[in-house]
């Protein structure tokens, strides 16, 4: 029982990594087969090409910025650059402090300044509206029957604003075709303007600002309440406006309550389109609005949120930007991959030369480990979005080294218990057992270093950081379901139990006669000798000698000496004096 | 080879001693010299060769070039911008770089078209980067945080697990020494301090905190029962356990630093300057530096803050006297 324990122990060990590796490798051919993704990993720009920019956002005044308006922020320059027809661009926030805009290709001077300028939300009377296609031609006013202003506009919402001129755009905006182009109007706060609500599917013509999205001060969401208080079980959106916004939604809403019609709404633009055209049907004296209306729970929430964002204009100043060409990515990468395998090449010849048969345990496991990880990134990339960049290259080939280190550890307790005259079967439990320890709180010191160093990170410290966490990951899985199994088998075979000279764990070679000397026996440490390799057995009867003495002095001291501390003794007359040499320099 | 395996028995059985904790008083006298060196190369060099990063500005790349003459990509600046100084360098092989003060969007995407022909190659070699003068600012700013934020970390975490705050105190010093000794190297090595060579600093950090928990593992597991002992000190206990792990310390270091060497050599002499490059060489030097950190500073400082301890001189006044017991009964016989 005891002995098949580990073997059961080690093959459950094998079985399991066979089945992590069956599933991420199905996960990934499901993927690549129903062409959701690709077998290789994503690259990120500085591999693939293209552009990447790093924006820092600017506030007016002091305002800090929460993550939330930064998402809002990110949410409007995506539509923007969407917008220009760019595909597969990728922004994302970073630290919560920068926005990163990465794309294939160049952008061009327009682009660019879309994704600095700030959004811009304005509060503006409507004055007409229409469905949102355009109006087909044959049914379009005739020039005459256009009505003309007859008067100087008395307030935002009077139809004196439309122009003949204004009123043909009217009818021949289409806003399909208009929210597609990238083209944002850039409405004239003192003009009116023709906009359009995706929302209702309807176009406006708008006049000019009243209330601008600075001077609110707060938006939230919730239930909607009844004037006796209780809850209409519709969702609504709450706005707040500061005391200069409230007086002037005052008097819009006093102005809209009696309008009918279209003019009873007004629009909130946000870059020139609608987010909502409520109507007004009570005067805000407060400055305290409640939009209500179909609203779902989510919807109420984004208009709320979009609204918060109004408060606070975000405008971005671009902190770095990177026009990476293809071919120098390719190139990058090409050497990369190259340095990886010299790397790799090295690591195993050296631990060939160190750990003789035992080396191809690591280079196996190093293989392994590799497998796992490109499995992780490549799944990643498809789930996601992850793309592995060229500091992310370098984060793998620098963990090829600590992975392989912690098989040193492991491997060198290993010897460690040899040289104290267990069996190898034994040794590689106890060494393991000691190992495992030392293993886990190194690598959990190396994943606090990716952790910390992900959460913190800018730029391209990210996917170093990323990468070096993810391998220190792979390496403990590996390291418990494959090493160490594999070296509970292999202590088992002729070849390692026995120490061939080859096998790496040569008792003879670690220092230790061999004290298994079959059926069971054990030849008792306690009379071995000094016993190395080249010293042989010409100086035992000396050896016994001095070990008795040293045994008998450690009965008299109660102790119980492993043997390692035996062999120690041994030379304690040689050591001891050496030790008060140094400790009589250190206290000269 | 099996002189190296006879040195490791000799080392673990104690046969061969190496006075780490004995001569601590050498090495830290050296070190202080090193750690002094290393603020003071950059303070006579007067600062950091700070990269574009830091300073701000433009900054174009240009592979596979047919020349690697300065003259074509001055005179492509100067036509797209009369008044601005470039800096043209051969950084690697058939590569080119043209630094630049900052330019203008449409400047930039003039030049890069002009230095492609200035060189023959398509447009698409050409790789432009323009970066703010406070972008290099920002990411040391993060990097500080960090490390901040680690170290704070980390101290918790070892002195959970080892049980004391002294392990976690040396640790962190030892970290502190190694930081400052690589950046001494590297501002010696007048490479150009970039965001890569800060990540690189970062994973020093790691992977120095890696080391010494690996060593401060064997110290522990050695001193466990030191209160009862009589055959040897605290010190020589930290020591046997030093001497114990050398071989597994020169192994370990060797396999880390054996890719990191290969980047180091690839990324600097066929890819010039650049993400590999900068991140290779602080881990080259940080590594190495860390692995003697923890033999010849975090260890020794370990011993050195526990030497006052009472229950410690306690032990070592009854080891004395057990050895004089010892040899007195040696000579007695």
């Amino acid at each position: 029982m005891a002995l098949t324990q580990p073997v059961r122990h080690a093959r459950a060990g094998l079985i399991w990594l066979a089945i992590i590796h069956v599933l991420l490798g199905g996960l990934l051919a499901a993927g690549v087969f129903t062409n959701q993704t690709t077998w290789a990993p994503k690259l990120a720009l500085d591999l693939e090409g293209g552009t990447q920019m790093i924006l820092a956002p600017r506030v007016q005044g002091d305002s800090q910025i929460s993550q939330e308006q930064l998402d809002q922020a990110v949410e409007i320059i995506r539509q923007r650059v969407d917008g220009t027809g760019v595909s597969e661009a990728e922004i994302t926030t970073q630290s919560g402090r920068n926005v990163v805009v990465s794309m294939p290709g160049t952008p061009d001077a327009k682009t660019r300044e879309l994704i600095q300028a700030s959004a811009n939300m304005e509060f503006r009377p409507v004055i007409t509206g229409a469905p949102w296609t355009a109006t087909a031609a044959a049914d379009r006013t005739a020039d005459a029957d256009i009505p003309a202003p007859t008067a100087e506009p008395a307030n935002a919402s009077d139809t004196n604003w439309i122009t003949k001129a204004l009123y043909k755009k009217f009818e021949a905006y289409d806003c399909p075709t208009e929210l597609a182009s990238a083209e944002r109007p850039e409405n004239d706060p003192a003009k009116p303007a023709i906009t359009c609500d995706p929302g209702t599917q309807y176009k406006y013509i708008v006049g000019p600002v009243e209330v601008p999205g600075t001077d609110i001060s707060d938006a939230s969401f919730g239930m909607a309440n009844n004037s006796q208080g209780i809850s209409t079980g519709q969702w609504a959106v709450n706005l707040e406006f500061n005391s200069e916004g409230a007086d002037k939604f005052r008097q819009v809403t006093e102005r809209l309550v009696s309008a009918t019609g279209f003019q009873n709404q007004f629009a909130i633009l946000l870059d020139g389109v609608v987010l909502s055209a409520p109507t007004a049907n009570a005067v805000i004296a407060d400055g305290r609005a409640q939009i209500t209306g179909s609203f779902t729970e989510e919807s109420a929430r984004a208009l709320s949120e979009q609204l918060k964002y109004g408060a606070l204009p975000i405008s971005f100043e671009i902190q770095s930007e990177q026009q990476i060409s293809a071919t120098l990515g390719q190139d990058q990468l090409k050497m990369g991959l190259i340095a990886g395998i010299i790397g790799l090449a090295l690591v195993a010849i050296y631990s060939l030369f160190q750990y003789r048969a035992l080396g191809f345990v690591t280079i196996l496991s190093l293989i392994i480990a590799g497998v796992l990880t490109y499995l992780a990134i490549a799944i990643l990339g498809w789930v996601q979005n992850y793309r592995l960049s060229l500091a992310g290259v370098a984060g793998i080939i620098v963990a090829i080294g600590l992975t392989a280190d912690s098989f040193i550890v492991y491997f060198e307790r290993v010897r460690d218990e040899l040289r104290s005259g267990r069996p190898l079967t034994a040794a590689v439990e106890v060494g393991w057992d000691r190992a495992r320890r030392t293993i886990l709180a190194s690598k959990a010191v190396n994943l606090l270093a990716a952790v910390v160093l992900y959460i913190v990170a800018v730029g391209n410290v990210r996917g170093f950081a990323f990468t070096l966490g993810l391998t220190a990951i792979a390496d403990l899985i590996v390291v418990f379901l494959f090493t160490h199994p594999m070296l509970q088998l292999l202590a088992r075979t002729k070849f390692f139990g026995e120490g061939h000279p080859l096998s790496g764990m040569d008792p003879r070679l670690l220092g230790v006669e061999p004290f298994y000397q079959g059926a069971g026996k054990f030849r008792s440490p306690a009379t071995e000798g000094v016993a190395s390799a080249d010293s042989q057995d010409d100086d035992a009867a000396n050896g016994s000698q001095r070990s008795l003495r040293d045994v008998r002095k450690a009965e008299r001291n109660g102790e119980r000496l492993t043997i390692a501390e035996r062999r120690r003794l041994q030379d304690n007359s040689s050591v001891t004096t050496g030790d008060d040499k140094g400790q009589g320099a250190d206290n000269a | 080879m099996p002189n190296l395996a006879q040195w490791g028995n000799d080392l673990h059985s104690g046969k061969k001693s190496y006075p780490f904790i004995q001569k601590r008083k050498l090495w830290f006298i050296i070190t202080l010299v090193l750690v002094a060196l290393s603020i003071a190369v950059p303070l006579i060099k007067g600062g950091f060769n700070l990269g574009i990063d830091f300073r701000g500005g433009s900054e174009f790349t240009i592979s596979q070039v047919q020349s690697t003459d300065v003259a074509p990509g001055e005179e492509a600046v100067h036509a797209v911008a009369a008044d601005v100084e470039p800096h043209v360098t051969n950084i690697a092989p058939n590569t080119m770089r043209v630094q630049t003060d900052r330019l203008t969007d449409d400047q930039t995407l003039a030049l890069a078209k002009g230095l492609a022909e200035a060189y023959g190659v398509p447009t698409s070699n050409v790789t432009s980067t323009f970066v703010g003068p406070t972008w290099g600012q920002d990411v040391s700013q993060q990097a500080l945080i960090g490390l901040v934020a680690f170290i704070v970390l980390v101290t918790i975490l070892m002195a959970l697990y080892f049980r004391t705050w002294k392990m976690s105190i040396a640790a962190v010093v030892g970290l502190l020494v190694v930081v400052i000794i690589t950046a001494g190297i590297y501002s010696l090595s007048d490479f150009e301090v970039t965001p890569s060579a800060i990540i690189g600093f970062l994973t020093i950090l790691s992977y120095a905190l890696y080391d010494t928990v690996v060593v401060f593992d064997k110290i522990r597991e050695n001193t466990e029962d030191i209160e009862s002992r009589t055959d040897a000190t605290f010190a020589e206990r930290v020591n046997l356990a030093i001497n114990q792990t050398l071989v597994r310390s020169i192994n370990t270091s060797m396999v880390a630093v054996l890719p990191v060497a290969s980047i180091l050599f690839i990324g600097a002499y066929l890819l010039g300057a650049g993400t590999l490059r900068d991140l290779a060489l602080a881990l080259f030097v940080g590594i190495i530096v860390a692995t003697l950190a923890t033999i010849f500073v975090q260890a020794p400082l370990y011993a050195a803050l526990r030497s006052n301890e009472k229950g410690i001189k306690e032990q070592a006044a009854r080891v004395a006297a057990t050895k004089a017991e010892a040899t007195a009964w040696i000579q007695g016989s």
